[in-house]
């Protein structure tokens, strides 16, 4: 029994935000067609490149940084029970209450459990992916708790009754205008003469949260940091919705991925200059709040630490595909990434969209459940070369692609050509026959599916009188 | 020097005449050019698609056609990427094999790679009197890294016109079956890569790999936008006479 | 079996004979490095804070330093370079002598520059002859929430701040107090002494107690969150005045 319940499992199905309805070719079809969506996509994701690269190129060591955050993340996925336990203690000592949550379904209890001793129904949420990842807001409703988003963009992302597209920034699809439509539409009590103006939108949530903020009692957050060796917790911020959540409340639950461990208290100091230049585009953040487990008089009196696998283990079981634990969760890679520019988060499925989602996603459910995951890519790198603590994004996709289930057809003419290849006669006179020409016809309009995917917007070259081998022997 | 030529299944098939030009490039600078004939294919595309093992037999065949020699050319960053960091991992468990790809990939370079690191040439003396935009393909840009070698091998090209391209180093959505695996957001890519291309005003857009040449002139020839694509190696093997 | 067993048995089943533990490659920037107090002052005003540098010329002036522009200033008498950690612990006791080296005339008119009249929250440490006449000091004993957002303002201390990314650290001294406090007002105002500031980030960790509640803090209130771009003022203060002390 307890060899089998010691084995690594996948995240499971029917709860949590990890699968999506439909493949990425056919998602990303859809919002390819929303031109909208791509003009905010487009002009968002190019501003914060612009930032991004103006605050890293200040650093000199920003390299020697990656390379000190990789080996940090390395080192702390080789001794994770070790640090696990030594996080514990210290939380525990410092009067925190730890839990560890196998699953989704354990995660979810062990919260709705917590809240409802607390005698509250309603909590105040900081953004956190764990807690999407879990589908927490649902099992919370279905107990009859109303979780409220305080993140501005989940706040939007809330009240327009719509799904988060990115990690840092939920309603990245979302320009100011669209955003003050959802604001008069679903805010109460907003100003109806409300304008598009940033400040003036950012104005509208302060007002619309601050009564909820402080008669919450309870919050429920994530965790960017964890330290080891203190026991301390960090959350990394913007807008204060985070303090006011970690502050006021008389209890806080924190749920995080057992992989955010950072081994000691000094490390912080790779990851505090690695994150806010690669996230925002920030020197630093506005915020960033740091708690170890209670302090008398400040701060929430009770503290609660669930501690997160759904699937986490099944990823570290793999060697090549364990560095997507590694991810701090900055969303560098979606900024960069020329699929996600175009398409947009909701594509992929799962809270975790772009190229880390890519690879993420289909390691904590089974490659199977998001077998067309792996192949959202060009292979074009340019993800790895963002990624502030090196994780070979391309290389792992790759790695996915040769587990992922592959269609039957596209097997059979794969093992073909690679036997074809394999014999340079054979090889030859298929390269005479041009049969590809011939199916093709004038610019390869006559290709079948999947074929015709290309031919649709672009034409096949012409084939050459002869091939250079052909001119080689006639030279 | 005596090198090997790795022609890469695409352009021996499709674009032969970037390879004629390799030859006639680096026979003009006073090298001995051969072609093992028993060559086929890398097997990148086996590998990127999902299907390492059918690729196995083809990197075993790669790594014993290309073992005897010092120096081994190809006219693609694609394909020389996936030599230099894909065929050990392919090789696997099979330690031996891994070690005999390595040490061919070790001795393997890219056309840019070879002229100005190898061969420390920078002027190859050609003559190409058009105005031409350069798309640093992804792999050549950020596996190989060959930075802007290819750049200064152009701007040395007498009579070339060398005008800067727009967003340069994003993808033009080719991505070898993400093409067609994700035929819509690889045509989305490209009708912004052909955008740029458009507005340098170039009348030849050129690179180091036939297969994004392949895809972007694809787009470029459907649209009749009178631009060409032009590889590398064939713009710097011409000459005035 | 405990789910704490599991996920534990999981890791190991998982790891197997042992993942590669690396050695931490710490060839990046950590050592004390030249404090620039005008860099400072700089990315504190890049990110909308306002800077008010006291000068041992003008000690009854703070004026509000903006864009790039600081005010040229002689020595300060009574402070020091770097100090060690325990020396800053030791300082942070008690109110007599949390403040040395500020001189308190200059931040009294800083502050009357800053706020005109009006209640602001202070916390329990903070030397009440900071507070200028006209402006009346709320000393937080326990305060509720509703009273400390109805104040118009808080004025703090400091435990660091970092030159490179323009940050200020609080860590619930007496002279900074409760985290609400800093967090409820729509003004912070934030004394900081020069010698509490370092060049780096690893600077800065290395000088904080992580048991301490810690308050990161770079620039008023912000958001991201509208096409990415970064807006000043949401919930947190949406201003933040910085009065420097020292050189």
């Amino acid at each position: 029994m307890s060899t089998f319940l010691g084995m690594p499992v996948h995240a499971p199905r029917g709860v949590g935000h990890l699968r999506g309805d439909e493949s990425f070719p056919d998602a990303a079809r859809t919002a390819l067609g929303d031109s909208q969506l791509r003009r905010n996509l487009q002009h968002a994701t190019t501003t914060i490149r612009g930032k991004s690269g103006r605050v890293i190129a200040e650093l000199p060591d920003w390299q020697e940084l990656r390379s000190a955050g990789s080996a940090l993340k390395s080192y702390t996925m080789a001794h994770l029970p070790e640090l696990l336990e030594q996080l514990e203690e210290k939380v525990t000592a410092a009067g925190g209450v730890v839990h560890w949550a196998a699953d989704a379904n354990e995660a979810d209890r062990i919260v709705t459990d917590l809240v409802r001793a607390a005698g509250e129904q309603r909590v105040i949420k900081v953004k956190s992916m764990a807690t999407q990842e879990i589908g927490l807001n649902e099992a919370l409703e279905a107990a009859g708790i109303t979780p409220v988003e305080t993140d501005l963009a989940e706040l939007i992302v809330q009240l327009g009754n719509d799904k988060p597209s990115h990690i840092l920034v939920p309603a990245i699809h979302r320009n100011r205008s669209e955003i003050r439509e959802i604001f008069l539409r679903a805010m109460p009590g907003v100003d109806p003469k409300l304008t598009d103006d940033p400040p003036v939108l950012a104005g509208a949530a302060r007002r619309y949260l601050r009564e909820t903020f402080l008669s919450t009692k309870v919050a429920v957050s994530g965790a960017n940091f964890a330290i080891a060796d203190t026991g301390t917790l960090a959350v990394v911020e913007s807008e204060g919705n985070g303090r006011m959540c970690l502050t006021l409340p008389e209890t806080l639950i924190t749920v995080m991925g057992i992989e955010k461990l950072v081994p000691t208290w000094q490390d912080l100091e790779v990851f505090l200059q690695l994150l806010p230049r690669a996230s925002t585009g920030e020197r630093m953040n506005p915020y960033t709040s740091m708690w170890t487990g209670v302090t008398p008089g400040d701060g929430p009196q009770n503290f609660h630490l669930v501690l997160l696998d759904n699937g986490r283990t099944a990823v570290l079981a793999d060697e090549v595909g364990r560095q997507a634990l590694h991810c701090i969760r900055c969303s560098a890679c979606l900024n960069v990434c020329p699929v996600y520019e175009r398409t947009g988060g909701h594509a992929y499925g799962s809270v975790y969209p772009g190229p880390i989602g890519a690879i993420l996603s289909p390691q904590l459910t089974g490659v199977a459940d998001n077998a067309s995951l792996p192949y959202a890519s060009s292979l074009c790198g340019a993800c790895f070369d963002a990624c502030p603590v090196k994780i070979d994004i391309p290389s792992i996709l790759v790695h996915l692609r040769n587990q992922a289930p592959h269609p039957r057809t596209e097997a059979a003419v794969m093992a073909a050509a690679a036997y074809t290849m394999d014999h340079p006669r054979l090889y030859r006179s298929a390269q005479r026959a041009a049969k590809l020409s011939r199916i093709a016809g004038r610019r390869g309009r006559g290709l079948p599916p999947p074929l015709n995917g290309w031919s649709a917007s672009r034409d096949l070259p012409a084939p050459p009188k002869e091939t250079f081998r052909d001119w080689w022997r006639n030279r | 020097m005596r090198i090997a030529l790795f022609v890469t299944c695409l352009a021996d098939t499709m674009f032969p005449a970037a390879a004629k030009a390799t030859v006639l490039l680096l026979e003009r600078l006073g090298h001995e050019v051969v072609f093992p004939e028993e060559q086929t294919c890398c097997g990148q595309m086996h590998i990127n698609t999902g299907y390492q093992k059918d690729a196995l037999p083809l990197v075993k065949r790669h790594v014993k056609t290309f073992e005897p020699y010092d120096v081994v050319v190809a006219p693609s960053g694609s394909c020389v990427g996936s030599v230099r960091h894909q065929h050990a991992m392919v090789a696997g468990a099979d330690a031996g094999l891994a070690a005999r790809a390595s040490a061919v990939a070790a001795r393997t370079y890219e056309l840019s790679e070879l002229l100005v690191d190898v061969l420390g040439v920078e002027d190859v003396g050609a003559y190409y009197p058009h105005r031409v935009t350069y798309h640093p393909t992804c792999h050549s840009l950020r596996v190989l890294r060959v930075g802007d070698k290819p750049v200064r091998l152009l701007r040395n090209v007498r009579g070339l016109d060398l005008v800067e391209l727009p967003a340069a180093e994003q993808c033009c959505g080719f991505g070898g079956t993400f093409s067609v695996k994700n035929a819509d957001t690889s045509t989305a890519m490209l009708a912004d890569k052909m955008r740029h291309v458009l507005d340098t005003g170039a009348d030849v857009c050129t690179a180091g790999d036939a297969s994004c040449l392949m895809h972007i002139g694809g787009g470029l020839s459907r649209l009749r936008t009178g631009v060409r694509t032009v590889h590398l190696a064939e713009i710097l093997a011409s000459t005035e006479a | 079996m405990s789910s704490k067993d599991v996920i534990l048995d999981r890791i190991r089943a998982a790891l197997g004979a042992g993942a590669e533990t690396p050695e931490i490659p710490r060839d990046y920037r950590r050592g004390p490095a030249q404090v620039d107090l005008d860099l400072l002052v700089e990315r504190l005003v890049d990110y909308k804070a306002v800077v008010h540098r006291l000068t041992a010329e003008k000690p009854d002036t703070g004026e509000p330093v903006a864009g790039g522009g600081v005010e040229g200033s002689g020595p300060q008498a009574g402070v020091g370079g770097a100090r060690p950690l325990d020396d800053l612990d030791h300082l942070a006791e008690g109110r007599a002598n949390a403040q040395v080296g500020v001189e308190a005339a200059a931040v009294r008119a800083a502050i009357a520059g800053i706020l005109g009249a009006g209640t602001v929250v202070v916390p329990p440490g903070l030397p009440l002859e900071w507070l200028p006449d006209g402006v009346h000091g709320l000393v937080d004993d326990g305060l509720s929430a509703e009273r400390i957002a109805a104040a118009d303002g808080v004025v703090t201390a400091a435990a660091v701040a970092v030159v490179e990314t323009g940050t200020i650290v609080l860590d619930a001294s007496p002279d900074q107090g409760r985290r609400i406090i800093s967090l409820l007002p729509d003004l912070h105002i934030c004394v900081l002494r020069a010698d509490q500031v370092v060049a780096s980030v690893p600077e800065a960790v290395a000088r904080l107690d992580p048991t301490r509640p810690l308050t990161w803090i770079s620039g008023p209130s912000a958001t991201s969150d509208i096409e990415l771009n970064r807006v000043e003022g949401v919930h947190g203060p949406r201003n933040l005045h910085v009065i420097l002390a020292g050189q």
